[in-house]
């Protein structure tokens, strides 16, 4: 497999976070977010919250919005998906303003799904009629401004799907 | 086993100035409590929730004490969550738990395995460093003052009797006197801004 520079730098996420006074990583490891957890480890203004299972980070993230914090959310999109109803009642229900920025495993550019985890992902956004922007690129990473705007603005959360892994290359 | 109602009398006189989850045992909370805006009664945004949200703004307001009344039901549905908070350990969070053995809000079903679990001994596995169990008021009144005066995190289990509601949901009187969404802003104005 080739690599050559371009992708989505995890260096992008950490300069987005720390543009929007991002206070802590509410997050559960998947196989994209290593090379982020890294460069989170190393930031002094994060701190990060590691969950067991991904319905926890709304509720933990309604309590952190709660008392003032700013929390974002780190999760897969199969967590996601596991996550109705917490979303539901401790985001939606609560009106955290809350970014989540959700690793979209299976995603293809041109469509053709091999990992049913792609295939239903934004479907059960869409049920939720939650808010959403692709990310794919450092090239389109202004996205995740919209999206913390849009989760200010609303008093929502709002998604940002992550089409790439963190790393910084592209995979060929 | 003792009485939830009871339970929360012996605890109000020693809440100090906490702020104070009741959960689903809130409707014996609400006429005792003597400082409102300091209590979150959210009702049940979703099952299993309470602890992390508790944890949550544990964490965000480290200079607040934090007391939260959850129930075995909750715990059992999320039970990794004592795994995160133990790892935060915040000091200012305090962990009860009521445990009547039973599904009350759906019609008393026991929740699994009802008769032998230790949710103290689950709490101390997950990293809890201070963890009590109580079957008796008058060894809980006795504890409680000595719980609360020590460093967080503390998870504290309690046997009580069972409040079974069978009445549809629809049909059943609301105790809470504010909404959710007045509860969360007269908190906040309560606590005023957060240190960062």
């Amino acid at each position: 497999m080739a690599e050559e520079e371009g992708g989505f730098s995890p260096q992008t996420v950490i300069n987005y976070l720390k543009a929007n006074n991002v206070t802590h990583v509410v997050w559960l490891p998947d196989s994209e977010t290593n090379f982020l957890y890294t460069l989170m480890t190393q930031e002094p203004s994060l701190e990060l919250v590691t969950i067991s299972r991904e319905g926890q980070a709304f509720s933990t993230a309604a309590g952190l919005s709660v008392g003032g914090a700013k929390p974002v959310i780190l999760i897969q999109n199969t967590g996601l998906m596991e996550s109705g109803d917490s979303m539901r009642g401790w985001a939606m229900g609560m009106n955290i303003p809350v970014v989540m920025m959700v690793g979209y495993r299976g995603w293809t550019r041109h469509g053709v799904d091999t990992d049913t985890a792609a295939t239903y992902t934004e479907h059960f956004i869409h049920a939720f009629n939650v808010k959403y922007y692709l990310v794919e690129s450092d090239a389109d990473a202004d996205r995740i401004q919209v999206a913390f705007d849009l989760a200010e603005k609303t008093n929502q959360p709002v998604a940002v799907l992550i089409g790439d892994e963190f790393h910084g290359f592209v995979q060929r | 086993m003792f009485q939830t109602a009871d339970m929360f009398k012996a605890f109000a006189p020693f809440r100090g100035k906490a702020i104070v989850i009741p959960g689903r045992g809130g409707r014996h909370w609400i006429n005792l409590s003597d400082q409102p805006d300091r209590d979150v009664p959210l009702g049940d945004p979703a099952m299993g929730g309470h602890a992390s949200f508790s944890f949550g703004l544990a964490m965000a307001r480290p200079d607040e004490k934090v007391i939260l009344f959850d129930s075995e039901g909750d715990i059992l549905m999320n039970m990794g969550a004592l795994t995160t908070i133990a790892e935060k350990s915040p000091k200012n969070f305090y962990h009860f738990v009521l445990d009547n053995g039973v599904y009350a809000t759906t019609g008393g079903q026991p929740v699994p395995n009802a008769e032998n679990i230790q949710y103290d001994i689950i709490a101390k596995g997950c990293g809890y460093q201070s963890t009590y169990s109580f079957d008796n008021l008058e060894d809980f009144t006795n504890n409680i003052e000595n719980i609360l005066n020590q460093p967080g995190p503390v998870f504290v289990t309690m046997k009580v009797a069972p409040e079974v509601e069978n009445t549809p949901i629809n049909q059943r009187v609301r105790w809470q006197k504010k909404t959710r969404d007045q509860t969360i802003a007269d908190l906040q104005k309560e606590l005023g801004p957060r240190r960062s």
